[in-house]
């Protein structure tokens, strides 16, 4: 009998142990979540932080940039990570609640636009770019190609790569309803490089040696056009925290923002800032 | 003290299956209650038959008749290849087999459905689409076509292991019957058993169909994702489903667009839910008329 109690109560603990409580607990835990495109940063500077200093503990999650900013506001973590800024509707929120985001550049991204690498097409201007992703070109004899038509793949709505090039290639304009929507950079890419007609955009990590990217205005995306504002689909990546960020938090900023952390960044396909 | 013991037991177990009905019950009340604010925003009729789902744009559109049709599309299409794959494998598995392929039959089939349906999107998205792409010549494989393709493949086993119990359930004597009768093995068949067991083998159909109308990450993977509504079967679609999948990530919380895809998720339920309803009534009735008791 007393068994039976003991083993039961034990399991409800063990039960009530595995929920995750309010993220507060140690000086020097911090929980990050949020883009997929700055995941990998996120992911690679935090094993390395935790390389140097043991007894810190970073939780590195995706989820997506929203993801990361709503828990950034709930108070569930203590940077989100994010591929584009803050909303308005967001920072409502978020002041309703008390809380005040403010933003670190931590690195740039590059959009590479992508087409199979048997497409004679090596580059297309902006106005080209627009009209084929917004509905108006749909064949590709109309750009100087060979005729056929066009698939077009875009990110899902959902995602910070796809609220980027709406912005810097769409001038929010809608993307064709026809098009492909792909729920991650690797599907595009990999997609792309399947699909003879197709078209489609990825972080400039992304580019594989089986799509080909295309010039834009005749500049090629790299890293060095990224960050000379030269190649016109570039922008910068995010890290939000609470107010000026301290302790932990601070000196984790200040590993990825230092010239170490810039070059784990650089690894990962990004551009760094220095 | 044995008492105590037993009644203990009786209350853990109580509260074991309630859970269930708690979990339920739980999850309908946060459908409606997340998915109904939506009518603030845009009426009921122009929410279902809308046309356009641009959810997050300026001002959004918040239309799901093409995600319903891409749903529609791809269920019929992959019933077409469960129904008549499913059901041949029960019949051969229940009348024909011999022991032996029976013996390595029957788990093989169980084993498909054990693969995890991610790694059927996959191999949907790196093998069958670019295949299906070359060999129609069409402009891209991921299209409602290779959506019910792979769904049709992954429902096999759901529909056939249902049809086998239905064809189990059928008494021999009904068989011995109809023999006795001079009737051959074709006949029996098609005459005896399979009315016998037709409404076992309908709620098969209609299970089958529920798994193939929830299903989300393989369609996410492989029909394309184009919320536009299916002129052909060759086109790329974007069911229900995946769309929330996709998009719940990046909804702010509370928002217009959160509220429309709870609503496209009560929608779902509501329609697994007429289904499986459908499949239980079926099913009561062909125990009554059999006189089984099981």
């Amino acid at each position: 009998m007393k068994k039976t109690l003991v083993t039961a109560i034990s399991m409800i603990l063990m039960i009530a142990g595995t929920f995750p409580g309010p993220v507060a607990g140690g000086e020097k835990t911090i929980v990050i979540e949020g883009s997929t495109t700055v995941l990998p940063i996120a992911q690679i500077a935090a094993e390395e932080f935790m390389n140097n200093d043991p007894s810190a503990k970073i939780t590195v999650r995706g989820g997506g940039s929203g993801v990361g900013i709503t828990s950034l506001i709930e108070g569930t973590c203590d940077i989100a990570d994010a591929s584009r800024a803050i909303k308005d509707a967001e920072l409502a929120n978020a002041a309703g609640r008390g809380i005040s985001p403010k933003a670190h550049v931590v690195a740039m991204d590059g959009i590479a636009v992508i087409v199979h690498p048997s497409n004679p097409i090596g580059h297309l201007s902006k106005k080209q770019v627009k009209d084929i992703f917004t509905g108006n070109i749909s064949d590709w004899s109309k750009v100087g190609g060979q005729s056929g038509k066009i698939v077009v793949l875009s990110r899902d709505s959902a995602s910070g790569t796809f609220e980027a090039f709406g912005e810097l290639a769409l001038h929010n304009q809608k993307v064709r309803a026809d098009a492909l929507m792909q729920a991650s950079n690797q599907a595009v890419a990999s997609t792309v490089g399947k699909t003879p007609g197709a078209i489609g955009y990825v972080g400039l990590g992304y580019i594989t040696g089986s799509v080909k990217a295309l010039k834009i205005e005749g500049v090629i995306p790299s890293k060095e056009t990224v960050l000379s504002g030269k190649y016109a689909y570039s922008r910068p990546l995010f890290m939000y925290t609470n107010g000026k960020p301290q302790g932990t938090v601070k000196a984790f900023l200040d590993y990825v923002l230092s010239a170490e952390g810039q070059r784990l960044a650089e690894d990962q396909g990004f551009v760094g800032l220095k | 003290m044995r008492k105590i013991k037993e009644s203990i037991y009786k209350w853990l177990f109580t509260i074991t299956a309630f859970a269930s009905l708690a979990f339920l019950v739980g999850i309908v009340i946060v459908l409606f209650k997340e998915g109904i604010p939506i009518l603030k925003y845009i009426d009921f009729f122009p929410f279902i038959f809308g046309e356009s789902w641009y959810p997050t744009y300026e001002p959004p559109d918040y239309g799901i008749l093409p995600l319903i049709a891409a749903s529609f599309w791809v269920t019929i299409g992959a019933m077409v290849i469960c129904v008549p794959l499913g059901i041949g494998t029960a019949l051969y598995l229940h009348e024909l087999a011999g022991e032996k392929q029976r013996a390595v039959l029957k788990p093989t089939v169980e084993l498909l459905a054990a693969i995890p349906s991610i790694v059927f999107g996959f191999f949907g998205m790196i093998i069958v689409a670019p295949f299906i792409q070359r060999l129609l010549n069409i402009p891209t494989g991921l299209c409602a076509f290779t959506a019910s393709l792979v769904l049709g493949i992954m429902a096999i086993p759901a529909v056939s292991s249902i049809a086998e119990d239905a064809l189990s359930f059928v008494p021999r004597s009904f068989k011995e019957a109809s023999f006795a009768l001079g009737a051959n093995r074709w006949q029996t068949l098609t005459k005896v058993v399979i009315p016998a067991a037709g409404s076992g083998i309908s709620t098969s159909i209609i299970l089958g169909m529920s798994r193939i109308v929830g299903e989300t990450m393989t369609v996410l993977m492989v029909s394309g994702g184009a919320a536009v509504i299916p002129k052909s079967f060759f086109s790329p679609v974007r069911p229900m489903t995946s769309t929330i999948a996709a998009e719940m990530g990046e909804a702010v919380m509370g928002s217009a667009h959160y509220n429309a895809l709870f609503a496209i998720g009560l929608l779902l339920f509501l329609i697994t839910l007429v289904i499986n309803l459908i499949a239980e009534i079926i099913s009561r009735k062909y125990r009554l008329k059999l006189g089984l008791n099981r």
